[in-house]
Formats: C-alpha cells, structure tokens, sequence
C-alpha cells in the first residue's frame, strides 16, 4: 500500500453473475481511498461510479477487471469485461433505457440509471464497446493534491 | 429527530444498532432502486427501501447513508445484516408501506434529501 504522496495501482478481477459478492470490489477501494487520505467528496464520487461499474459487469459479464490508478494529479478506474458489448452508446448513456433482466432489477438495479450516474459523478469519462467482445470504461477524478 | 425517535414513530423492530439509536437524522429518501439511490442519495441520509438483499446496505455504505429502514416488514439477508455491522451501519424494519413510511416521517418534521 503506498502512502499518499506515493503511486497506487491496484488490479481486481470481478466474477460475473456473482450477485452474491457484487459491489465488494468498490467497498475495497472506497476503503483504499479513505486509508491513502483522498478527499471525502472525491471519494464518495470514486465509489459510487465504480460500484456502478462493478455492478455492470457482474449483471452482463462473465468476468472482468477493475485497475486503480492513483497519481497525484488523477485518480483512474479503468474496467474491462468481456460481457456482450453495447449496440447503440449513445442510447444506452440516456437515462432510463435498459436491458436489463427480472434478476438484475430484483437486485435494485437496471433501471437505465448506472452509466449516466457513472457520467455524473466522474470528472472525465471514455466508454468504448464491441458488440460480442466486451467494454471498456475509463473514469477519471482529479485530484488536487500538492 | 434521532433515530429512536423514528423507530418509535414507525413502531419499527431493531435488526442492528441498538446501540447506535441515539444518532441524529436530517433528512431522508426512500426508494427500491439503487442506481437511483445512488443518484440522489447524500451523506447523513435515512433509506427506506423495500429492497432487503445485501445490495441495499452496500449501496448505503457507499452513499454513507445514517441507517436503513426496511418497509413492509421485510429484513435484509445475512450477507446484508453482516456487512450492516461490519460498517456499522443500522437497520431497522417497520410493517409501514413506504408511502405510509415516508408519509409519517414528512409529517412529523423530517425532510426529504436536500436540493444540491
């Protein structure tokens, strides 16, 4: 674990349809952020973009990563799954649409809020997919730390 | 209002945090959804939710919500009630609907979330 004027990366692999242990990859890092001193705010915006995330791939994906990344200019969540890509971005950036299953919104999720709330919350955001290969997120925090 | 208070008002059963019924409550939400928990929810809120699998406590350490309080008599899972203690985190349940819930709080002085 670095301290807080050091580097951080750290990779996670999450398990897909492992309702069970979803969202515990995000308390993790929420817990990371709080240990290495980050700014509340920016952690609370941290988390809920990765538990977003994290839920995402554990609802369409059979497995995917989650990296870290801290700098002490950025803080970077980069996920990649292998789940079956989004057709159509920008529709699926559009609050409410969904694709989402009886089991994901049993859940609490899938109500089409997940990438938007992951938009919101990040100070930079890069989406790409390919439909049948997977997703790629980066989500980016700045951080003003001397 | 404390959250004793709100326990007596909803004449709600104690699942965890006994011990921590004296904290003070500002204001509160409720919803079944996570994501849109996630997207209104702010620090030092109350959840009422129907949704009692451990997703509800975890997006509630997230949001750093205060404590949850479950409607229609439901009790999360263990996963839940674990992770609940773990961060310390109340919960509640009440036999009230959410509407009826929600409805009693309102009435009685306690705030939806602030606008950011």
């Amino acid at each position: 674990m670095a301290s807080s004027d050091l580097e951080l990366s750290e990779r996670f692999e999450i398990s897909g349809s492992d309702f069970s242990k979803a969202g515990t990859i995000s308390t993790k890092i929420k817990g990371i952020l709080q240990e290495i001193g980050i700014e509340s705010s920016v952690i609370r915006r941290a988390a809920i973009a990765s538990y977003e995330a994290e839920m995402n791939v554990v609802m369409y994906a059979k497995r995917g990563t989650l990296i870290l990344n801290i700098t002490p200019e950025k803080l970077h969540l980069k996920l990649e799954d292998n789940g079956p890509g989004i057709n159509d971005i920008e529709k699926a950036m559009q609050e409410g649409f969904s694709t989402a299953t009886d089991k994901m919104r049993e859940m609490g999720f899938g109500a089409g809020m997940g990438l938007p709330n992951i938009k919101r919350n990040a100070d930079r955001f890069e989406i790409t997919s390919e439909p049948g290969k997977g997703t790629s997120l980066n989500i980016i925090f700045c951080l003003n730390r001397a | 209002m404390t959250l004793r208070e709100i326990k007596e008002l909803l004449k709600a059963e104690v699942i965890y945090g006994e011990e921590h019924l004296d904290i003070e409550i500002e204001f509160a939400g409720g919803s079944d959804m996570m994501s849109d928990v996630l997207a209104f929810g702010q620090p030092g809120l109350l959840l009422l939710t129907g949704l009692s699998n451990s997703q509800s406590v975890r997006t509630a350490d997230i949001i750093e919500a205060k404590a949850i309080i479950y409607v229609r008599g439901k009790r999360p899972d263990d996963v839940g009630i674990n992770l609940a203690k773990e961060k310390e985190l109340p919960l509640l349940s009440t036999q009230y609907m959410m509407y009826s819930a929600c409805g009693i709080l309102y009435s009685k002085g306690l705030p939806g979330v602030p606008r950011p």
